[in-house]
């Protein structure tokens, strides 16, 4: 690799669809210092994100909490407010030259027609504008304008108008009071230099009307998933209540057919939409909880909740009394006079049926974009036959191009968790193409106010653009605030978000000479960046900005009253000023990073993420219990795509082990932990006893997990019951192994799947095991056509392409018999072998089938982790794996700083899935490690030694065990890395030795009084 | 004001990320609701002082407000459970010195429930009105 100072790579990169996966990869690649374009189609980013109302498993909007230490709230505010990301709404990539490192994109801009910076989203264009359309992002449920603002959380927040709608009489162009609408902006085109490209271009409802006998668009209460979960959802088309759309009436009985658009060979979707069980089980729930009188019905073909958690999450649902359906239907029709909607459908019993319903919800599958699928076209990428982009098993987020980087829905439909760690996996190849990022500059002090400066409070007031202006008395506002204590000087300005207006309004600090801020404006979740970046241009700290919000907080909300309007924001204004004479001018602490990293895992896993973190510049030292690397990767006969896994692993040791940058420890363990995020300290023991000292930022678990015994069905006692594992190490070596193996004369094969899992013991469902017994039932069919196969299943859960591989096993001939608990199969010696014992749960009827073997599913089992968890200080979770920070938004981090897990040490995981994992973990803890100077947080907590009386009341309050007891001081003390800073334990002290910065007590009690006193 | 009809004072304590952001939904989304409330922001409801509530009722405020997050949804995982038993033992404090434990209204509401938010303020000021000024307003000045 050439030197930084000759690198003639763009350390640009360009990222086109900017939803969940484009947002992530984005906000990673920025962090590393990578200037980042992000182009989409849409008016805004965000994706589909905005379109969901909560998303499983967690039942909450759950976006806030990605990043709570951050005082931005969701990825796309985020994305907005980060300095390296240029978000390209209305733009299209139309062509790309070029080679990795040197690629030349030629993007085209589409007008919005209203100019962002102008737009204060006053809403009078859309008071005025005569034509509508149907609302496409309530699944066309309710009108809308053609001038029309974006979704609340989009960014560029700000109005756009839909040409197709719109009619051009102008009226919005003279009702917009700050004349940001042009009407006649053309498109323009422009090219980037960028060394990487990333595409996210997600995902396409499938259109049910192309499965014509379910009536959608025809029948007026048979709606879209999409269309239910706008209707469930609070600022969606019905506010939240849950009406059929023929009568307004509220629906009892309620249908979901599941499979729309996908399993389904007559619409050519033969591949199976991953997400769509999971998203009926969650709206299932969300009808229930709007009405909890309503009778669920769902129609399906199998459950397919194979993701972490997601098991327990189905039970939880079932629980609730929502009725499951075996069934495909075949019709649809609608009552004229009544609304009802009457599906048919062959019960499980047999027989046609009719049942009635209210309303009929289609889950619709995911396709690949119309659009995305013409892009691939364009730039000269591989697809596959449905328009997913083709990758390959070992290099999961490649494209054909080198260079270009595909990651989320656009691979294969997928749920948040694995886009999150599929956009940081491509993260991680795009920063592998870049020219390093320039070193960040070390941020500029800014000076403080010593603590015994009188207060000379300044109140500077935005009118937004006027909008303020026309409800609140601002000229009243800035008189009454010039007569408040403490205030030395009142100024104004129109708009303090755009540079000038931060520029002018740090002139201002300085030029009036005061040492607080009150700022007067916006509410205090939005530019607070750039204020801040006002107040240290002025030399003051961020602390010493109080915020009163005038704007949403009052302006918006009260325009019948405006003389009550103008009192309150006077109080606001009062209030802050009250609790500004209290700010502390606390200075923020930096602390160093190491550029280090531990891996903890020599498998597939370990190795990976070495390597990524090593090719993007980090030491790694490697730590594996085995004397060889590789892992499981041993242990699997063959894969999907790869014969010979086992020739990967060594091909991949020898990457690992020859790498500069890698320190390899075999046959070692680790045997201390100490340290905070970025300044860890271990001790590795090798195998002779020696302890080598190492100094790390980081650290990544990858110790992976194995193949789960049993003790059940003979396994152990007779030596024809065996595990998946076995049969394909056999299967693997062809006709030869088989020959000589316990299968030689197999006739008749018995698989049982969910063996020791989905019970009791095991909970959670393993995920891979329904393929892998596919896969094997496939090779053995070819190995040897005459022999039967059977698999005895409860759920076959062969998600995405995999689905393609159930659909060749029927076609090979391989008997699928589905048992359900508490039914289990039940296997018996037999005069020439075994037999195995089965209620067909589809039949009714008790089946006994010969066998010659029986193979057992048993699935994945964690590795005995508890006391390595324990040492690094992160939890497991129930089922045994390690607990990540949040099960949607952050799958590949710790809740520690600084930690973060992959592979089968986070769950059962294919072999891309596991290398997805590592690579975005690796990309992960890079990101986090380019943060050279780690600055503490102001909104932390702080104790005052004197006062503490070391009860220990905030250790047990505190929910991250971030206050500790130091026993040698006699202190309760901070562990600030760990802390968030929500305060819960400076309430919690009953002598006050606890404060948080910026909501010290003594302020926020003047706050109080000033608010509850009033003028 | 005091000549015309009474108009109660609210004193809202909402949490960062989920009231908060539900209240400025309110705002971006135009939903109007009666100016009577006077919102102080907290990272958590978890970090709400019992002693604020009773100091803004002290000092006359005729109402308050605590918003969190939803059973659950708590950004800090369980501030909203603490907010729930403070305030409820603080209500039971109250009614025993003879205090009318329904001004203190506790609410869980998240950051898409702008309209809620926008009900509650509404239908909180109703109830005020009919109950009508806070008793110890004015007690304390001599």
């Amino acid at each position: 690799m050439a030197d930084a100072a000759v690198d003639k790579r763009s350390n640009a990169v360009l990222i086109v669809g900017a939803g969940l996966s484009g947002m992530q990869s984005g906000l990673l690649l920025a962090q590393r210092g990578h200037p980042v374009y992000l182009v989409d189609e849409a008016p805004g980013i965000g994706g589909s994100l905005h379109l969901l109302d909560r998303t499983f498993p967690t039942d909450s909007c759950g976006l806030c909490i990605s990043s709570p230490t951050n005082a931005t709230y969701c990825p796309s505010i985020e994305c907005s407010l980060h300095p390296n990301i240029a978000p390209l709404p209305l733009a299209e990539l139309l062509a790309l030259d070029g080679e990795p490192g040197h690629f030349r994109a030629r993007i085209r801009r589409n007008p919005r027609y209203v100019n962002v910076e102008r737009c204060t989203l006053c809403g009078d264009c859309a008071a005025v504008c005569p034509a509508t359309r149907p609302h496409p992002h309530e699944g066309d449920l309710a009108p809308q304008k053609a001038i029309y603002a974006p979704p609340p959380r989009a960014v560029p927040n700000a109005y756009v108008i839909d040409m197709a709608a719109c009619i051009r009489c102008g009226k919005c162009v003279e009702a917009c009071p700050t004349e940001a609408i042009n009407l006649d902006e053309q498109p323009t085109e422009e090219t980037l230099e960028v060394g990487a490209v990333i595409l996210s271009p997600g995902y396409a409802p499938f259109d049910a009307r192309r499965k014509g006998e379910f009536g959608f668009g025809v029948l007026s209460n048979v709606v879209t998933s999409i269309q239910f979960e706008r209707m469930a959802s609070p600022p969606g088309s019905t506010r939240g209540k849950l009406v059929r759309p023929s009568d307004g009436k509220p629906p009892k009985r309620i249908a979901f057919i599941q499979c729309v658009g996908s399993r389904d060979q007559t619409v050519g979707r033969e591949y199976c939409s991953s997400i769509c069980c999971m998203y009926t089980a969650k709206q299932a729930r969300a009808a229930l909880e709007s009405q909890p009188d309503a009778e669920i019905t769902v129609f399906t073909m199998d459950i397919r909740t194979f993701g972490k958690g997601y098991e327990r999450y189905w039970d939880g649902v079932q629980q609730e009394g929502i009725r499951f359906r075996r069934a495909m239907v075949s019709k649809a029709k609608q009552h004229p006079k009544t609304g009802h909607v009457a599906l048919n459908y062959v019960g499980e019993a047999g027989g046609p049926k009719e049942e009635e319903f209210d309303l009929v919800v289609l889950a619709v599958g995911l396709e690949s974009p119309q659009s995305a699928r013409e892009l691939a076209q364009r730039i000269g990428l591989d697809v596959n036959p449905y328009g997913f982009g083709e990758t390959g098993e070992f290099a999961p987020v490649a494209s054909n191009r080198s260079g270009i980087f595909i990651a989320g829905c656009y691979a294969e439909p997928k749920d948040i968790p694995d886009t999150v760690a599929e956009a940081a996996a491509a993260a991680a190849g795009a920063a592998q193409m870049l020219a390093p990022a320039p070193e960040k500059r070390p941020e500029a002090p800014t000076a403080t106010v010593p603590p015994d400066a009188e207060p000379a409070i300044g109140v500077f007031i935005c009118t937004c653009h006027g909008t303020v202006g026309q409800t609140v008395d601002v000229d009243a506002l800035a008189d009454y605030a010039a007569s408040l204590p403490h205030v030395a000087a009142v100024g104004r300005a129109e708009d303090c978000c755009t540079e000038q207006g931060i520029a002018s309004l740090s002139a201002w600090i300085k030029a009036s000479g005061v040492n607080r801020l009150v700022f007067a404006g916006c509410s205090p979740r939005l530019c607070q960046t750039e204020l801040a970046q006002a107040l240290a241009r002025a030399g003051l700290a961020e602390p010493l900005l109080q915020r009163a919000n005038i704007r949403e907080g009052c302006a918006w909300v009260h325009r019948d009253s405006p003389a009550q309007a103008t009192e309150k924001a006077q109080d606001v204004v009062a209030m802050a000023a009250a609790r500004a004479v209290h700010a502390n001018p606390v200075k923020a602490q930096t602390a160093p990073v190491q550029e280090g990293v531990l891996v903890i895992g020599g498998g597939l896993a370990g190795m990976t993420a070495a390597l990524t973190l090593a090719n993007l510049g980090h030491p790694v030292t490697l730590v594996e219990r085995e004397t060889t690397l590789g892992g499981q990767l041993h242990n699997i006969g063959f894969t999907a795509q790869t014969p010979n896994p086992k020739a990967q692993a060594e091909a991949l040791a020898q990457k690992v082990t020859s790498h500069e940058r890698i320190t390899v420890h075999l046959g070692a363990t680790l045997a201390s932990f100490s340290g905070t995020g970025g300044q860890f300290q271990a001790e590795v023991q090798k195998g002779d006893g020696e302890r080598v000292p190492v100094s790390v930022g980081a650290v990544i678990v990858a110790t992976g997990g194995r193949e789960a015994l049993v003790h059940e069905y003979r396994y152990g006692e007779d030596p024809r019951v065996l595990l998946q594992g076995d049969l394909s190490r056999v299967l693997a070596g062809g006709q030869e192994s088989l020959a000589q193996s316990a299968f030689r004369d197999v006739r008749n094969l018995v698989m049982i799947q969910c063996a020791g899992s989905r019970d009791e013991n095991r909970p959670y469902c393993s995920r891979i095991c329904c393929t892998q017994a596919v896969k094997n039932a496939i090779r053995l069919k070819e190995l040897k056509p005459d022999a039967n196969v059977f698999i005895l299943y409860r759920d076959i859960r062969t998600f995405g392409m995999h689905e393609l591989l159930y659909r060749r096993a029927r076609d090979l001939g391989v008997v699928f018999v589905r048992y359900a608990l508490p039914d289990k199969p039940v296997v018996e010696p037999a005069a020439d072998g075994l037999a195995v014992r089965v209620t067909d749960a589809t039949l009714g009827e008790p089946v006994l089938l010969p066998a010659d073997a029986v193979v057992l599913s048993t699935g994945i089992a964690p590795n005995p982790n508890a006391d390595l968890a324990q040492l690094l200080g992160v939890p497991l979770d129930s089922d045994g794996f390690f607990q990540e920070q949040h099960p949607k938004m952050r799958p590949l981090n710790f809740m520690k700083p600084g930690g973060f897990l992959c592979g089968l040490a986070h769950g059962p995981h294919f072999v891309p899935e596991t290398i997805v994992q590592a690579q975005g973990a690796a990309m992960r803890a890079a990101a986090y490690l380019s943060e050279r100077q780690r600055r503490s947080k102001t909104t932390r907590v702080d104790v005052n030694k004197r006062l503490c009386s070391f009860c220990g009341l905030c250790v047990s309050a505190c929910p991250y065990g971030a206050r500790v007891m130091d026993y040698d001081e006699r202190v309760a003390r901070v562990l600030t890395d760990l802390c968030q800073g929500c305060g819960i334990c400076a309430v919690t002290c009953p002598n006050k030795a606890t404060q948080q910065y910026t909501f010290e007590h003594k302020a926020l009690l003047a706050e109080v009084d000033a608010g509850a006193l009033g003028l | 004001m005091a000549d015309t009809e009474f108009e109660p004072r609210i004193i809202a304590f909402l949490c960062n990320w989920c009231t908060y952001t539900g209240a400025d939904l309110a705002g971006t989304s135009r939903i109007q609701y009666p100016p009577n409330i006077r919102v102080i922001r907290l990272m958590c409801s978890g970090a709400l002082d019992p002693v604020y509530v009773s100091k803004a009722l002290l000092e006359g405020a005729d109402g308050v407000l605590i918003g969190g997050c939803h059973p659950g949804d708590c950004h800090y995982q369980t501030g909203n459970y603490k907010a729930r038993r403070r305030v409820a033992i603080l209500k039971s404090i109250l009614k025993q010195l003879g205090f009318d434990e329904d001004r203190i209204w506790l609410r869980w509401i998240s950051a898409s429930e702008g309209r809620l938010f926008a009900d509650t303020v509404t239908e909180m000021v109703a109830a005020l009105k009919a109950k009508g000024p806070n008793p110890l307003k004015g007690a304390w000045d001599i």
